[in-house]
């Protein structure tokens, strides 16, 4: 299953709902605000981490780079570009945007 | 004189005004209205302190490349900021801990406070207004 989070971490626990639910060797594709978990001392980096043992993680590159965050994204987070999005949405048999 | 008689014949009140920033950039419309907002309240001369809270200093992050999500860029409009006398920009230590930042990764020099700081800085305000 993929599962989607748009709202950061450090405002919404939108991040931290899907983590709890998200089952193991499901992916999980951060975008808009939410990229900033996936990123080098942000509160939530820990939990992205630790969530890393067990799922996939992505983070989408155009919206990290829009907020100044291409060069600081954590080791064992893969990043992907519109077409891979495209890619894991076609990828999965269903998908969970966590609104 | 009342309040009103003076602002009619323009002899200029001049109010402490906070505009305090909690949004990150992109995600909502909160920061980018928020900044036209503080350019206005400029252009009347009053007395304006901008503040970065939370997400809100995301806001000044240097390196920002909107291309690829085709917004407009307006982190470049926080370094104008001072062509218009806003020269008060305050963040909050505890908000730039909690995402691993420093003021070396802020597009513009701001003066950072801690929360006791912030917390007083708020109570001497004539306005408070959150984006």
């Amino acid at each position: 299953m993929l599962h989607i989070v748009n709202k950061s971490a450090t405002e919404r626990s939108t991040l931290e709902s899907c983590l709890r639910m998200a089952t193991k060797g499901s992916a999980v594709l951060l975008i808009e605000d939410a990229v900033y978990a996936a990123t080098n001392g942000n509160a939530a980096a820990a939990k992205i981490q630790a969530a890393a043992a067990d799922l996939k993680i992505y983070a989408l590159g155009p919206d990290l780079a829009a907020r100044g965050m291409a060069g600081r994204v954590l080791d064992g987070v893969n990043v992907v570009d519109y077409g891979g999005f495209v890619d894991l949405v076609a990828e999965h048999s269903n998908c969970q945007s966590w609104l | 004189m009342s309040d009103m008689d003076e602002m009619e014949d323009g002899s200029g009140i001049v109010k402490k005004f906070m505009f305090l920033n909690r949004k990150a950039p992109h995600g909502t419309v909160y920061a980018l209205e928020g900044l036209e907002v503080v350019l206005i309240t400029a252009a009347f001369d009053q007395d304006v302190s901008m503040v970065f809270t939370d997400d809100g200093i995301y806001q000044l992050m240097k390196g920002i490349d909107t291309k690829g999500i085709e917004v407009k860029d307006f982190s470049r409009t926080y370094r104008a900021l001072e062509g218009y006398d806003i020269e008060k920009l305050y963040v909050d230590q505890a908000s730039l801990d909690a995402r691993g930042l420093t003021e070396d990764d802020l597009i513009v020099d701001v003066t950072v406070l801690s929360v006791d700081e912030m917390a007083n800085l708020m109570v001497e305000q004539d306005v408070v207004i959150s984006f």
